[in-house]
């Protein structure tokens, strides 16, 4: 699997789906991310892998439009991010699960569909596609923290967006259903989705097509899972991570 | 718009408890009143009356500051601001689920102290009632724009005793504004809580309403929309 030939040019890829050029974000006084540039394909699936509080969800919060930023551009499907019409072709799962806690899995789905304009017909199909079909009459209170997770997932899920942004989505979530997650994320992605999938686990690198490597508010590397093996020389991501980062303080 | 506000009810629903306290809780202290005024069954039908229209405002001002709150607080609001979801229609959405609730809670308590308790309204129960519902959504609208400035729910909870008592005891409800120094007069009549008072009092006692209460229940309308505009002005789709 790792030796596909194209995974050794991830900025040629077709189309690109997200550019941001030069951002610049401050938050409480605190640069965060001082001068970024990146561009995530189109169809793939791109990991945003980082040590936690290194700027991912600052960024992802840029990216959906919800972050006031000081400088630089998002751009995503052409448009500039926080454009209206960008809110029917963007998902976002928040970090922690952003659902409410007093309604049942179906209520919480009926609520997004309705504000997004989503068929009612989309609301069983993401409960299944998130397999919550046995809890999907439970409150999501009563739920655990792994499926609420899900819940959350699925809010995001029912309107079809092209793009989806996933701030940790697999944190606390037992290995199971870990692997059954990332295989919805490819079966997205082999339908056209866009995925920028943040985490600060490396298990998690080996899974995504392309992969960008943050820390301290900066890109640090745009590879692919081979790439960085190759350019590294370790074969373990976790270590060819430490290696890059040993590398840019060098 | 209605989607929110079915949504919002559901939650509420589910919440039996809050239900039951929302109803019972005006109620109960419409009772008490009453035996706190035993010996001077006067002074209670005088008092109460207007009384019966001023509880919404109070708990919907309570209710709304927190459930808003919580909508920032659990990361749902940033979701919404993320989607096509407009600023007027999540507010709108939240204002008619409140009006409902409020309905709920002024034809109780009003049936309550205009049947069982024997208080009199000159202009028809049914006024007072449909001021309630008014004075409701105005606490309302006060609630959400104060839970923009709350980050913490013991902030939200202050509020209630920084916002609302002052309007409670300037009203005219616990002595008489004619009675009251000029700058605290002056003070009252900046406070939209003045105008529910009054067009209550008029509608409870003897005499033409006149344009004195439709010039009352104006004010009252045009905080609500005033407030409710500010409201919509803090919900931010960027935050820092």
């Amino acid at each position: 699997m790792g030796r596909r030939v194209q995974a050794r040019r991830p900025t040629l890829s077709a189309v690109t789906t997200i550019q941001i050029e030069h951002l610049r974000v401050v938050r409480g006084g605190r640069v965060v991310i001082p001068d970024l540039s990146l561009e995530v394909a189109a169809g793939r699936v791109t990991g945003l892998l980082g040590p936690s509080g290194c700027g991912k969800s600052t960024l992802m919060r840029s990216i959906v439009g919800v972050q006031v930023v000081a400088g630089g551009t998002v751009t995503i499907l052409g448009r500039a991010a926080g454009d209206p019409t960008l809110r029917r072709d963007v998902g976002y799962v928040t970090q922690a699960p952003s659902v409410y806690a007093d309604l049942t899995v179906t209520e919480n789905l009926r609520y997004f569909a309705s504000v997004t304009g989503a068929p009612p017909s989309r609301i069983g199909e993401v409960i299944a596609q998130v397999a919550l079909q046995d809890a999907a009459g439970q409150v999501v209170d009563s739920l655990s923290g792994g499926q609420r997770t899900r819940v959350s997932l699925a809010t995001a899920l029912v309107h079809r967006p092209h793009v989806l942004v996933l701030d940790e989505p697999t944190i606390g979530l037992d290995p199971i259903l870990r692997v059954e997650l990332w295989q919805a994320f490819r079966e997205l992605a082999a339908n056209g989705v866009t995925l920028l999938v943040s985490s600060h686990s490396m298990d998690e690198a080996a899974e995504c097509d392309d992969l960008l490597l943050m820390r301290k508010g900066a890109i640090l590397a745009a590879t692919t899972p081979a790439g960085l093996r190759a350019s590294t020389g370790e074969n373990d991501l976790g270590r060819a991570f430490l290696a890059v980062v040993r590398g840019s303080e060098a | 718009m209605i989607a929110t506000a079915r949504r919002v009810l559901w939650q509420i629903r589910r919440d039996r408890r809050t239900v039951a306290l929302l109803v019972g809780v005006p109620v109960g202290l419409l009772v008490l009143l009453r035996y706190v005024f035993a010996s001077q069954p006067s002074t209670f039908k005088h008092v109460a009356p207007p009384m019966c229209g001023l509880f919404p405002f109070t708990l919907m001002f309570l209710v709304t500051s927190i459930a808003m709150l919580r909508e920032r607080t659990s990361g749902t609001l940033e979701r919404l601001m993320s989607l096509p979801l407009s600023k007027p229609a999540l507010l709108g959405g939240y204002a008619l689920a409140f009006g409902v609730l409020a309905a709920l809670q002024a034809v109780v308590v009003c049936t309550v102290g205009f049947t069982l308790l024997g208080l009199d309204a000159a202009h028809g129960a049914w006024l007072v009632g449909v001021l309630a519902i008014g004075n409701a959504l105005l606490g309302m609208s006060l609630g959400l724009f104060a839970s923009a400035f709350a980050r913490t729910e013991f902030q939200a909870v202050q509020f209630m005793p920084a916002i609302v008592f002052p309007q409670l005891l300037l009203c005219g409800l616990f002595a008489p504004r004619g009675a009251m120094s000029g700058p605290l007069q002056a003070v009252a009549r900046a406070f939209p809580l003045t105008y529910a008072f009054d067009a209550l009092s008029r509608a409870t006692h003897p005499g033409r309403l006149g344009g004195s209460f439709v010039l009352d229940t104006a004010v009252v309308v045009g905080a609500t929309l005033v407030a409710l505009g500010l409201g919509a002005a803090t919900l931010r789709r960027r935050t820092p």
